[in-house]
Formats: C-alpha cells, structure tokens, sequence
C-alpha cells in the first residue's frame, strides 16, 4: 500500500495575506466536543478545572489561550482544542473526539472586522465583541464558529470539507476591503 | 426581522429555519385515539393575533425555540428554548 501523507485541511490554500490583513492557518491539536451529562456542568466545569486550567465556559465565551481553548459551540456543548481530554471528563460528559473534521483559521490585521463585516450577520467590532467572546453564526453560506483571541485577531472554524469555500470567501472580503483604502 | 435566540441574543433571520406550529411539542399519547392524531398532524390555527412558532437556530448554536410572536404587528414576544431549561 502506498504510504499516505498527511494534510492539513488548508494545505495549499494558505497563508494569504492582502492589503492589512492576513489569514493563516492554525494547527489546533486535538479537537473535542465535551457536552456535560444531564445536571452535570458544575462538576465537569470543576474537572475541567483540575485537568486543563479552564472551568466550562459560559455560552458565547471561550476560555484559555493558543493551545488550550475551551470554545462554546452550543447549548449543551463545548469544544476543547488543544490538549488530549483527561480520562476524567469522561465521568461527567460525553466526549467525542471530532480531531481533524475542522478546519481551524486565525484571521488578523487591522481592518479583521471590515472583512468579516462582509461575510458575518454578527456585530464584531471590539466594542461588542470582546478577546474571550464567541459566537456561532453564519460566514457567507458556512456554519461557523468566530472566536476573538486578539486585539486584532480571531479564529474562525468551519467544517473541513468547506476548507476552500472558506479561503475563497475570506479572500474575496480581503480584496475588497483593500482596495477600498 | 430579527429572532433573539435564548442562547445567543438577537441575531439576523437568515440563521434560523422555521418548522412551523409550535404544536410540534405537544404530542398526544400513542393511544390518544384518531381524532386526537388527526387534530395534531393535519389541524392548524390560522390566528390573527399571538401564535407560537418553531425555529431553529440552523446557523447558529443549533437550539431549537418557541417563537411568540404576532401575525397582526408581526412584534415578536417572547423567545425560549424549546428543551424547556436552559442547559
Ligand atoms: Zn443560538
């Protein structure tokens, strides 16, 4: 059998940069869903507590830094990226391995927002949308989830397979947005 | 038109999908009898005034909500997640 190489979902398609802002591809590590067992998200907050340094973010907020992210993803959900689950969540929540079904991206630059404000239905200037806010909404046709983990910087995940309608999309808003300053 | 999802605040209506009748939520029981059945799948109100809608948050958490709103003034309520508690 011929030996497989392995492949990022962006590979070939980044990094890209136009005008100010620039998009790179992220290399999120493992990819968690951990959704608490019913009465539960007080206990597996204190679990993830102990095992990861980050308590179960609240809904619209992500926890922890590059690296080891606690992202909300949903009622009922949250996305741990980064670290391997400790055994012990495992007692308190249904934790489903969804590594490398993402494609993970961090968009930054001045002017981030103005291209997103071309694709996203969400108010994301800094003034409602804060280092730590999440939020899971709609980039052009994509489910998405948008995370600001900079002044200037957010992640941005969407399924693998829209990998390269995501690029696309990200690169027309980036044009635009540059050739209008 | 706006829907404030209970989970994510008010956001556009082109992250929603509407199901319809929020008579979806209660089902009569497998016994209940056919006139029952027959008012639960195929009988619809056509209110002028307050009704209660399904919609899903499709792009958005995923959180299915009951929508109060009104066919009058098309002002829309009250918005709650349809599992009943927030989790
Ligand atoms: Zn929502």
């Amino acid at each position: 059998m011929d030996k497989l190489i392995a492949q990022t979902p962006c590979d070939g398609l980044l990094p890209l940069t136009i005008g100010a802002v620039s998009v790179t591809e992220v290399a999120p590590g493992a990819i968690h869903a951990v959704s608490a067992f019913q009465g539960q998200a007080k206990s597996l907050s204190e679990a993830m507590k102990a095992a990861h340094g980050m308590v179960l973010p609240a809904p619209n907020r992500a926890a922890g830094k590059s690296g080891a992210r606690a992202v909300w993803f949903g009622p009922g959900q949250v996305m741990l990226i980064g670290p391997t689950p400790d055994p012990s969540l495992s007692a308190h929540a249904a934790v489903v391995d969804q590594s490398d079904a993402w494609a993970v991206v961090r968009l930054e630059g001045d002017g981030a927002e103005d291209v997103l404000a071309r694709l996203v239905p969400v108010d994301l200037r800094p003034q409602h949308f804060k280092r730590g806010h999440t939020a899971r909404t709609l980039l052009f046709h994509m489910n998405a989830s948008i995370t600001r983990v900079g002044e200037k910087a957010f992640q941005i995940m969407v399924f693998r397979s829209m990998a390269k309608s995501l690029v696309h999309d990200l690169k027309r808003a980036m044009e635009g947005v540059a050739a209008r300053r | 038109m706006r829907i404030t999802c209970p989970y994510c605040g008010e956001r556009d209506r082109r992250e929603f999908y509407y199901r319809g009748a929020a008579v979806d939520l209660d089902r009569p029981a497998p016994d209940a009898g056919p006139d029952a059945w027959d008012d639960f799948v195929y009988l619809r109100d056509n209110p002028a005034g307050e009704t209660r809608d399904l919609w899903y948050h499709e792009g958005g958490c995923g959180a299915w909500i009951v929508v109060t709103r009104n066919t009058l003034t098309h002002e829309i309520s009250a918005t709650e997640p349809a599992s009943g508690g927030k989790r």
